[in-house]
């Protein structure tokens, strides 16, 4: 905030102080106003700060309290149990997809100088194809929306005989589009670093796959923590779209209680304070491992930690998550 | 393969409606994140923490949460969203003015979920310029908005504009949803429709909607690309 406002403006003298301190109190007064008739009036009139329609959630005296909360406590742990498995596997794939696109990408640039000629035009051409497949992939699967992916698993996979239970389809639905993401991720953090990290590596007698193992990869992963954290939030918020699979998450529950209790406003808001808790801390994780990163290890040979620009755009697209 | 041709006015339409949705809601963030994007970089304390509470709330939540308080928290209000059938408008976007009011309602959730990453990455632009700037600026003596106008905005908007982009194709993927809150006939609603009700086979659908989707994302995406290396370059 600080550093925001010296950006803009001067160090107030007492006069700007003045000026903000009576226009604070104006805004605020404001602000007020308009959140009582826009807020609150619309509600009070509906009726809807009656102890009839929040009381099964905030009153522990109430008959429906436990059952509701049981109930939203399953969808918790449904919730939870689908994010912690598709960023788990996400995770594992993403880094195997950006492996494999570093390898093909640096395959395509070998001329297989050993071998007869029609060999060697063929591995060319062979892993310029592959290559070339595995972009295109990517790009499709980063292109369509996740809702859409998930529906496509859930339709898709029972037209060919196969069948899951929905948490399956959730996660395989989220992992796809996940993955690819944070491939790209991954793989940008490695073509961010500098050229003289494969060279050395190469140099003291690494092979393509070590390099990219013990070399790589452990740099990667530093410089992109912010933005793979940012991308867990949004494997997180994600999870809220198994009620189109009729998955059991603690949306889909909240429909359930709202179908016996009519009391969808409630019921949301509360859901929504127990997104926003767990997504906050998340982000301020994120945060906090951002400022750790560029505060820690500032040694000449490390490469620049350009994180803030890419961690920004990957949570931009993050909104694309959802 | 057939239905692909077949129903190629289905998926057309859909595709169109797709593009209105995305088309209004951007215009909708846009606005509304601009008008947050100067709430949080505000002199006066409460605007900014109003600006810095929006954006904290939307940002973490699920847009689904979003579509649900729109698509029912709405109508137990008593509303119909019906401020959004602006005349003439309408007249264009001949969804805007019917007695659904699914469209709408996907609208305003759509609008006000992109709206705080919209806030966020017109607000890292305003950032990204570096502070010697807009001091340079006001030892000329250029006033605020002076400051504002010639100086900081026009570089930070370069800074912000692939965020931006970002945000844009984002909003574009997270339309497929609202085919899921009751607005008919729009791609992932299409796809829903013809897979179940129609009964046609799984696969020409999914690729028909994915190529929708595509058209759209795609290009806007590569576009971004070419923006963000021309930048690279420039700097």
């Amino acid at each position: 905030m600080s550093q925001q406002n010296s950006v803009l403006y001067d160090v107030p003298g007492p006069r700007q102080r003045r000026i903000t301190l009576v226009s604070s109190l104006i805004a605020t007064v404001v602000v007020l106003i308009g959140a009582y008739l826009l807020i609150y009036r619309p509600l009070a009139d509906k009726g809807q700060f009656s102890m009839e329609l929040w009381g099964p959630l905030i009153d522990p005296s109430n008959e429906n309290f436990t059952q509701v909360w049981d109930r939203l406590g399953v969808g918790l742990k449904h919730t939870l149990t689908a994010a912690a498995l598709a960023i788990l596997s996400s995770l594992v794939v993403g880094t195997l997809l950006a492996v494999l696109r570093i390898q093909l990408k640096s395959l395509t640039r070998r001329r297989f100088t050993g071998l007869a000629t029609p060999l060697a035009y063929l591995l060319r051409g062979l892993s310029v194809l592959l290559s070339a497949v595995t972009r295109v992939c990517v790009e499709v699967f980063r292109g369509l929306p996740v809702v859409i992916t998930i529906f496509f698993v859930a339709r898709g996979f029972p037209e060919f005989g196969v069948s899951f239970d929905n948490l399956w389809y959730l996660v395989i639905g989220l992992t796809v589009y996940n993955s690819v993401v944070i491939a790209e991720i991954l793989r940008s953090g490695m073509e961010g670093l500098p050229g003289g990290q494969a060279e050395a590596a190469a140099a003291i007698g690494l092979s393509p796959a070590q390099t990219t193992r013990m070399i790589l990869l452990p740099q990667a992963f530093r410089i992109m923590l912010p933005a793979l954290i940012s991308q867990l939030v949004v494997v997180l918020k994600d999870t809220s779209l198994g009620f189109i699979i009729s998955y059991e998450e603690t949306l889909n529950i909240g429909k359930q209680i709202i179908g016996v209790l009519g009391n969808p406003i409630q019921v949301y808001a509360v859901i929504a304070v127990l997104f926003i808790a767990v997504n906050y801390s998340l982000s301020k994780l994120a945060q906090f491992v951002q400022h750790r990163l560029s505060r820690g290890r500032k040694t000449a040979g490390t490469p620049a930690q350009q994180a803030p620009a890419t961690a920004l755009i990957s949570q931009a697209e993050g909104a694309g998550g959802n | 393969m057939s239905v692909l041709i077949d129903k190629f006015d289905v998926f057309a339409g859909g595709f169109w409606l797709t593009l209105q949705i995305c088309f209004l809601a951007a215009i909708g963030a846009l606005i509304l994140g601009a008008v947050v994007a100067v709430l949080r970089i505000s002199p006066v304390p409460p605007l900014r923490a109003l600006g810095t509470a929006y954006v904290t709330v939307f940002r973490n939540l699920p847009l689904t949460v979003v579509m649900f308080f729109a698509a029912f928290g709405l109508p137990a209000l008593g509303s119909n969203a019906n401020f959004l059938r602006i005349p003439g408008l309408d007249a264009v976007f001949s969804r805007l003015g019917t007695d659904l009011p699914y469209f709408r309602f996907a609208l305003i959730a759509l609008s006000l979920y992109t709206a705080a990453f919209v806030c966020e990455a017109l607000r890292s632009g305003v950032n990204a310029v570096p502070p010697g700037q807009a001091e340079a600026a006001r030892s000329l003596g250029l006033t605020f908005g002076q400051n504002l106008r010639y100086v900081v905005l026009p570089q930070s908007w370069k800074a912000s504009i692939v965020p931006l982009g970002s945000v844009i194709i984002a909003m574009i993927k997270n339309s497929a949803l609202v085919g899921f809150f009751g607005v008919i006939g729009d791609l992932s609603q299409t796809a829903d429709q013809l897979t179940s009700a129609g009964g046609y086979a799984f696969i020409p659908v999914a690729i028909g909607i994915s190529v929708g989707y595509l058209i759209m994302t795609v290009p806007l995406g590569a576009l971004l690309d070419r923006i963000e290396k021309r930048q690279a370059v420039a700097r």
